[in-house]
């Protein structure tokens, strides 16, 4: 029962640019994405649809990359990570997430902010449940989360042109009792 | 000449109020790459020609190897090399005293996971197909599943060495009078207490690709927190200098301590890419980063203390017994950690440590995320939180009563310096509401208080030497730019940005004009590795050396040429200036462009080696830290009584910070520690199945995927409010302490006394199950012990103790010189490479084995 | 990386191309991949050929009519969340719906797929090399039950959220072969078998589920809880699915409870002979509760400890009616909620 898997073709469109490329038919968005596309913000950390690390946008819908052949992917508008700043200016995400701290080691953020730019396109004000349920397929261990959905939360307010901003003990410590006697 | 107003500059120092950087939120060096997709990370590496390595595993937990037959394999698509374990013959191991691993198994494998063969084929789709081809006989040994089974089974061993049978590990320290301690008690408490183990499971799956260079020359690039280690291993194993080997540590996808080895598949890809000189690159599965492990010991503890009406303590007997999986890995000194820092947090006069550590068929334990320390710290904290309801005295209180002042020397001997837990335990109980809340809350609802202490860098390396623990060079020159070069590895705690931030904020310059090259092996000078909370404080010890350097030459040379002395000038804004009067000075560039006429090519060093600890006996080696950090944390949890199932509502948390270099990070490090401290608190475990054994030998980790090794997510967290206590620490550059683990130690004690002042029930052992809850409140509901946990602590012989007189009672911190102390140092030893030992043990030559 | 193994993949337009390519041997069907891609990533679902409905056209859609709503086969999860009068009119399904997995999950999965989905067990859902250290079980390759060595049937134990809650809502699925199409109650889709866990011929094409109007909001009274360790990603342990008819006395007339992932396939509550004639009350809704537990069978091959989860199916099965017939629910609700986004 040794199949040869069989090599195609296709032209991917990602951040509205052609990509064309050849691979192995069994290969997923996310193999094709990083190794034939060279587009390795994508990351990955369980290829089964447990973590959200390989996330990415299809025609504006958030897909796990490694659960979707590449072959279905053709004719499709594909976003990834290197698609979100514009030129050389970062979406209000990517400057809520460094200026917040919400990217520790970074590794799940990729996926996890083309969640939030999925969510923010469907809703400019999410509440922090919406943002909860939207990222909830993200796994992430180094933040422990609050600070990523304080992060969408500015990021939303930027993109409104909202000056709201996460209070003062997102950025310091809150502020000390007064010590007892 | 100056005039007769002004005053000499204040240098950027932690006496400067003035610190421009120091102390203030700023975005990370490496914020902007981490949220464009632009920084690689080791898998996001390749090169032209790279082949793929897939590791063949054991499929049996322990075995004699009789045969692999790779004939078939060879013969697949794509197959370009097929290694066993005879072409690395040379066994590794991060510590001198346990060399006991090899790349690939060399006739017996210890685990399920253990690596075997390793496949190289063009694709990563061919080495796998060719992995799953290769057929390999075993020939059964039995299961050694658990510390019980380890205990009553020595023989086979799973190993040739350790202290006896299967038992890797044994210590037994006795400091001060501990049997009168009890004696003098007006009440003893006993505590039988159990900690899962669990694992580190960073997002990112360990890779490395390896290019060769040359014959004997050759790079690595890792996902390693300690280039520097994987360094050394490789020279020993490749057996080809270290020159020659060059060690890059690639941004780390989250490490925990988890990638604080040297790796099977980091030598391999090594070795394959010297031997078809070409790239060669792995990258582990899940499944496979659940084998390499080093995670958090499955420990069993008893806990006896002696307690004073008033609530002070005489004496502590803590017993620990550590399920260390297949390999020794950093376990002796994750068996000392069980015990070394219970001294850190209160008063305790005299102290009795014993501990073993048990081989068994399971991927081998290590340092994670306060590397053995939460284990012991949550029977103690649970244990105190049962003796002030006993005593009658608030939890809070008790703690406060007992606190260890500042500049203590501990019972076990530990130098500690500064401690501000007296203000973290204020604020979380005036945050939380405590006074007024605790205890009576109604019920289902609780409050649970809990502390810790952790290092700030452990203060010794892992393999004897008198070098630095971490070394800084800087590199200036007419551009007005500064490059920095150190060791150090960024796995997303911020290290790179405390390095920056400290040269900028001493040279006066902005982060923008700051290039780093960092943990290169080649390139950068050494630096230990991220790991045991290091970093912050040594290398920013040699950070700050390095730029005061630095800023002396820029100061001399500007000072010359505009007639102003040294000390009267300013480094702030890009520009060096003089004090009375700005207007009067230089760019920072043609400060620089000044001191590089008068001194030639500009480069600074700065290194850091810590404080000599004053503990001499062996063992001494393990807790002493040039200071250390405490934190406190309040937990509020609501349990519902019909389920036990429960919902934690809020974090209080205070940590003493020494000083905070970047309080955003700061903030973020605390988050992340309460994260990881609610997932073994509430659902982590790294758990086996052991098959019916008449039908079969095997121990399969029982869940090795992200899904089913339940890690909390983003609906499992907890509101947290966060309180920075800021010590000024006098060891600490510009003052800071450490913040990556000591936040994570007080949440799963917090946890369990939460639920007892909810409903009653005690849950002795983590992770707290809500099927352990509800057992627990139907045996209230019988009258029966509202208690869940371990039954009892087996007999265990842990020798004769080393005993050692506390400071207290004039003792010099060695071992009392005890001809029964004496008798046991040639069995376990605490230094020199295996061969050493062995030599030694033949020469009977204990001198040899001990450490200090 | 974990990969696929080497398939041949086809994406046929016609509906007729893909049940002729199912005739052949190792021809695998897939929808949204989310169930089919990590099993044979896993390989324990293996194909030399997978051929995939997602181009077959006029699959997709949900349509409310005055006899209830039809749902084509390619929906997905995300799509039938978001459908504001689905919500409305069954929100106990949509929030089953909405408890499956994770949003970029239920972008890709289908509800056709839903109800297909392999049934599951801790034993099973390993990569080769794993199983091949307890030389597999039962359901594949092997010839011992892990779960219960001396069973002759494989326990592993039914996935579908959507199922226990279709099936209590009387829904139906139409399906298509090469004998042409039959429409059959989403209850006898199942079978209480680990390995061969649908009453469907291996060539039958699920192509639309239909819930009738008879069991919408004006009509019937549902709800739906799910047991999980976290508020999200994870498969229910147990599920509880419960609807209940009443007549303008507030006496029931009709009422459904089934458990899902407690049993190979959804478990059906004897509860008409309890009900039926009554008015829901506290009283006998225990005595549901009971049955559920009693009629559970949690089996050591998923997540939580067994024996806790059969007690979990007397409370969530009490908290379902309670909520059903507006009493207080005093047992903890899940962590999620029915958040559209
Ligand atoms: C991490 C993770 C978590 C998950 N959590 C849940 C959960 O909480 N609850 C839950 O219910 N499921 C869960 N799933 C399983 C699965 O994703 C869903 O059940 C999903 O709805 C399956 O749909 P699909 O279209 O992706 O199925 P596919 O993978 O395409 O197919 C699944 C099976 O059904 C067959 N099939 C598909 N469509 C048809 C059809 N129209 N006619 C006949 N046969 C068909 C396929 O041949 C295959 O055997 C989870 C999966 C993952 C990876
Ligand atoms: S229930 Fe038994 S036969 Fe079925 S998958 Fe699990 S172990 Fe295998
Ligand atoms: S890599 Fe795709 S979900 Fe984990
Ligand atoms: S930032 Fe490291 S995993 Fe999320």
């Amino acid at each position: 029962m040794k199949a040869r898997s069989t090599t195609t073709t296709a032209v991917l469109k990602i951040n509205d640019e052609d990509h064309a490329v050849a691979f192995p038919v069994h290969h997923t968005l996310l193999e094709v994405l990083r190794e034939e596309c060279g587009l390795t913000g994508t990351k990955h950390g369980c290829e089964l649809g447990e973590c959200g690390a390989c996330a990415v946008l299809v025609d504006g819908e958030p897909v796990l990359s490694c659960l979707m052949l590449a072959a279905e992917a053709g004719d499709r508008n594909i976003e990834t990570i290197e698609g979100l700043q514009r030129n050389n200016d970062l979406h209000p995400l990517q400057t809520a997430f460094a200026d917040l701290g919400a990217t520790q080691c970074g590794y799940c953020i990729p996926g996890i902010l083309m969640l939030a730019k999925a969510l923010l396109e469907r809703e400019p004000d999410p509440s922090e449940g919406q943002i909860r349920e939207a990222l909830s397929g993200n796994l992430c261990r180094c933040t422990g989360y609050n600070r990523i959905v304080l992060a969408v939360q500015w990021a939303a307010a930027m993109a409104r042109g909202d000056d709201w901003r996460p209070p003062p003990e997102a950025f310091h410590s809150t502020s000390l009792p007064q010590a007892s006697a | 000449m100056p005039k007769s107003d002004s005053k000499p500059a204040v240098k950027a120092s932690k006496d400067n109020p003035e610190l421009r950087l120091i102390g203030t939120p700023f975005r990370r060096v490496d914020g902007r790459t981490k949220v464009t997709g632009q920084l690689q990370f080791a898998d996001d590496l390749s090169f032209p020609r790279m082949v793929y390595v897939k590791l063949v595993r054991s499929t049996v937990p322990h075995a004699n190897i009789k045969n692999i037959d790779c004939s078939e394999a060879r013969k697949m698509p794509g197959v370009v090399d097929i290694m066993l374990g005879e072409e690395l013959p040379v066994p590794y191991g991060i510590l001198p005293v346990s060399r006991d691993e090899h790349a690939l198994a060399i006739n017996k494998v210890r685990f399920v996971g253990d690596p075997v063969a390793a496949v190289a084929a063009l694709t990563e789709d061919q080495a796998h197909e060719a992995a799953l081809a290769v057929k390999v006989k075993y020939e059964v040994l039995p299961t050694i599943d658990s510390i019980q089974t380890a205990l009553k089974t020595p023989e086979p061993r799973i190993h040739e060495y350790g202290d006896e049978g299967n038992l890797h590990k044994k210590v037994s320290l006795e400091f001060g009078a501990v049997d009168e301690g009890f004696e003098q008690a007006d009440v003893v408490l006993e505590d039988t207490v159990f900690f899962q183990g669990n694992t580190h499971l960073p997002i990112e799956q360990h890779a490395a690709v390896a290019v060769a260079e040359d014959e004997d020359r050759v790079t690595l690039y890792s996902s390693t927190q300690t280039p520097h280690y994987v360094h050394r291993a490789l020279a020993r194993v490749l057996q080809i200098p270290a020159s020659r080997i060059r060690v890059i540590a690639c941004s780390v996808g989250g490490g925990f301590g988890g990638k604080t080895d040297p790796f099977n598949h980091e030598i391999i890809v090594t070795k394959l890419a010297l031997k078809l000189g070409r790239p060669v690159k792995a990258t582990l599965t899940r499944e496979e980063v659940f084998y390499c492990h080093r995670g958090r010991h499955p420990v069993l503890m008893n806990l006896r203390t002696g307690f004073r009406k008033d609530g002070s303590m005489t004496a502590q007997h803590l017993r620990t017994a550590l399920d260390g999986g297949g390999y020794g890995s950093y376990g002796v000194a994750s068996t000392f950690y069980t015990g070394a820092l219970q001294t850190t947090t209160y008063t305790l006069p005299a102290y009795r440590f014993e501990a073993v550590r048990a081989f068994t068929n399971k991927p081998p334990c290590g340092p994670k995320r306060g590397h053995g320390t939460p284990q012991p710290r949550f029977a103690y904290e649970i244990h105190l939180d049962k003796a002030a309801e006993k005593l009658r005295i608030d939890p809070a209180e008790l703690r406060l009563r007992n606190l260890l002042p500042a500049n203590s020397v501990t019972a076990n001997w530990l130098e500690v310096g500064s401690t501000g837990l007296r203000q973290c335990i204020e604020a979380v109980v005036a945050g939380s509401g405590w006074k007024e809340r605790y205890g009576k809350l109604p019920e289902g609802r609780g409050l649970g208080l809990a502390c810790g202490a952790y290092m700030c860098g452990a203060g010794l390396p892992i393999y004897w030497n008198h070098m630095p623990q971490s070394g800084v060079q800087l590199k200036l020159d007419r551009s007005g730019g500064v490059a920095i070069f150190c060791g150090q590895a960024e796995v997303g705690q911020g290290s790179d940005s405390v390095l920056a931030a400290i040269v900028a904020e001493i040279l006066g310059i902005s982060l923008a004009d700051v290039r780093l090259c960092v943990a290169d092996t080649d390139l950068t000078p050494v630096d230990l590795g991220s790991y045991s909370s290091r970093v912050t404080l040594m290398m920013g010890q040699a950070a700050m050396q390095a730029a005061e350097r630095a800023r002396e030459l820029i100061a001399k040379a500007v000072g010359a040429q505009l007639e102003i002395p040294e000390n009267y000038l300013v480094f702030a804004d890009n520009r060096v200036f003089y004090s009375g009067d700005p207007d009067k000075g230089l760019s920072f560039s043609e400060a620089v462009i000044a001191a590089e006429a008068r001194f030639g090519t500009l480069g600074t060093t700065g290194s850091y080696t810590p404080p000599r600890a004053p503990g001499r006996y062996r063992g001494a080696g393990v807790g002493p830290s040039p200071t250390y950090s405490f934190t406190a944390a309040i937990l509020e949890v609501e349990v519902d009584p019909q389920t036990g199932l429960y919902n934690v509502d809020h974090v209080w948390l205070a940590h003493d910070i020494g000083r905070a270099i970047n309080p955003v990070l700061v903030l973020g490090q605390i988050e992340g520690s309460v994260y990881m401290g609610l997932g073994e608190a509430i659902m982590e475990e790294q758990e086996f199945r052991r098959l019916p054994k008449r039908l079969s030998p095997s121990l399969v980790h029982k869940m090795p995927s992200l899904l089913e090794y339940k890690s909390p997510g983003f609906h499992d967290m907890p509101e947290i409010t966060s309180y920075l206590v800021e010590t000024d620490d006098e060891r600490g550059p510009f003052g800071a302490k450490e913040v990556g683990q000591g936040p994570l130690l007080p949440i799963m004690p917090a946890l369990a006394n939460a639920v007892y002042d909810a409903v009653g029930v005690r849950v002795d052992q983590v992770p707290i199950r809500p099927d352990l809850v509800l057992k627990g409140l139907q045996a209230k509901a019988k009258g029966k012990e509202a208690r869940v946990g371990p039954a009892n602590f087996p007999e265990i012989d842990f020798g004769d103790p080393v005993l050692v007189h506390t400071p207290e009672q004039g003792g010099d911190g060695r071992a009392v010189d005890d001809p029964k102390a004496k008798r046991r140092t040639g069995v376990g030893s605490s230094t020199g490479t295996m061969k050493e030992r062995d030599q030694a043990l033949k020469e009977k030559d204990s001198a040899a084995l001990t450490t200090n | 990386m974990l990969r696929l193994p080497p398939i041949d993949y086809r994406s046929p337009q016609r509906l007729e191309e893909v049940i002729a390519t199912l005739a052949s041997e190792n021809v695998r069907l897939v929808a949204g991949g989310t169930d089919l891609w990590p099993n044979m990533k896993r390989r324990h679902q293996l194909a030399d050929t997978v051929v995939s409905l997602m181009s077959v056209p006029g699959l997709r859609g949900i349509e409310h009519g005055k006899d209830g709503v039809k749902i084509g086969a390619l929906t997905s999860l995300a799509d039938i969340v978001r459908d504001d009068k689905m919500r409305a009119l069954w929100p106990a399904f949509t929030r089953a719906v909405a408890s499956i997995s994770s949003p970029p999950l239920r972008s890709m999965a289908t509800i056709g797929g839903n109800l297909c989905v392999d049934t599951r067990c801790t034993y099973y859902n390993q990569t080769e090399e794993w199983r091949r250290s307890i030389d597999y079980c039962l359901k594949e390759k092997g010839t011992i039950c892990w779960v219960a060595t001396k069973s002759p049937r494989c326990w592993a134990h039914s996935a579908s959220d959507s199922a226990p809650i279709l099936c209590a809502l009387d829904a139906q699925v139409k399906l298509i072969g090469p004998d042409g199409e039959r429409v059959i109650p989403v209850s006898a889709l199942f079978r209480d078998d680990g390995i061969d866990y649908l009453c469907k011929k291996s060539d039958e094409i699920l192509t639309e589920l239909l819930i009738p109007a008879g069991s919408d909001q004006d009509h019937c009274r549902s709800a739906f809880w799910k047991l999980r360790r976290r508020g999200s990603i994870d498969f229910a342990v147990l599920s509880v699915a419960a609807a209940v008819w009443t007549d303008t006395k507030n006496t029931v007339t009709r009422a459904t409870v089934y458990l899902g992932a407690v049993g190979s396939s959804p478990v059906s509550i004897d509860v008409e002979s309890l009900l039926v004639g009554q008015p829901l009350n506290e009283d006998l809704i225990k005595q549901v509760a009971q049955r559920a537990q009693k009629a559970a069978t949690p089996m050591d091959n998923t997540d939580f400890a067994a024996a806790w989860r059969g007690k979990m199916a007397n409370n969530y099965t009490h908290a379902a009616l309670n909520e059903i017939a507006g009493l207080p629910v005093r047992c903890a609700p899940p962590k999620h909620g029915l958040t559209v986004v």
